[in-house]
């Protein structure tokens, strides 16, 4: 049960992600938008756009599995093993989203990832 | 002259310090996003240890648990934390965001250590270096490699 817990959060962290990422490329949000006055307008212009509704969809089911999994183990266990998603997305930003991974970001999220691995033993 | 003076009182931009602007506002952002996220991940932790409730696979279990005041707080915690990352993606790539604010995890495991007792063994503080190297290298790199960065 731990272990479906922590495949279905890296499962739909990951297909949030991308979808977050492409989405607010195409149209991000000014600094002034976070102005306490504004963000209701934010958040209703992010409610229209289809992608960020499709990540938010994914990013309740990793919520829903990430509060079961709270309950099924400690959080110095749960918090670091569910960032496996860390490389696995690397390598997608590279593939899809076309991002420029150079040598010293690669470098980088492969020690996150190591990182992560020993932190879940 | 007083027209001539005028133009020498406007200030030139300099692309420099519009640079070093834009990358103190995306570490501010980061640094935010990685607060709300440990403290949310940390509240929502405490509400679930000190609940005794069994969550099976119904949902209403889940929808009165999120309604108890630490659950209640480290949810409003990640809402924050949801939206101020999704502007982030906007401003940084997602694989310089993803690595940078993998700090949370190692913060987690502090905060774990520390209020609930949690064993800390020497592959996790191991496992923690490798991810502050980790954090440095992708640090050390430009934030955003597919387009410019949007005025703010």
């Amino acid at each position: 049960m731990k272990w479906l817990m922590v495949g279905l959060i890296v499962g739909s962290t990951v297909l949030a992600d991308l979808l977050q990422s492409f989405e607010m490329k195409r149209h991000s949000v000014a600094a002034e938008d976070l102005r306490p006055g504004q963000l209701g307008r934010m958040l209703r212009r992010l409610a229209r756009r289809g992608p960020l509704v499709l990540a938010l969809f994914f990013m309740a089911i990793s919520f829903f599995a990430f509060m079961k999994l709270l309950s099924l183990a400690d959080l110095s266990f749960a918090v670091p093993v569910t960032a496996a998603s860390v490389a696995l997305e690397t390598v997608l930003a590279r593939l899809v989203l076309r991002e420029k991974v150079t040598a010293l970001r690669w470098a980088g999220a492969f020690s996150v990832a190591c990182g992560v691995a020993l932190l879940a033993m | 002259m007083a027209a001539g003076q005028a133009v020498a009182d406007v200030p030139i931009p300099n692309p420099q310090s519009a640079t070093r602007r834009v990358d103190f506002k995306t570490r501010l952002l980061t640094a935010f996003v990685v607060t709300t996220n440990v403290l949310g991940n940390f509240a929502m932790s405490w509400g679930m240890k000190h609940q005794a409730v069994n969550l099976g696979l119904s949902p209403f279990a889940y929808i009165r648990l999120i309604f108890t005041p630490w659950v209640l707080l480290g949810t409003a915690l990640l809402i924050l934390w949801l939206l101020s990352r999704m502007t982030l993606l906007g401003w940084a790539d997602l694989s310089y965001v993803l690595p940078v604010t993998s700090i949370g995890y190692v913060l987690s495991a502090v905060l774990g250590k520390v209020f609930f007792g949690e064993q800390v063994t020497w592959q996790r503080w191991l496992g923690t270096g490798f991810i502050v190297v980790g954090i440095i290298f992708v640090g050390l790199t430009a934030a955003n490699t597919t387009k410019q960065e949007p005025a703010r």
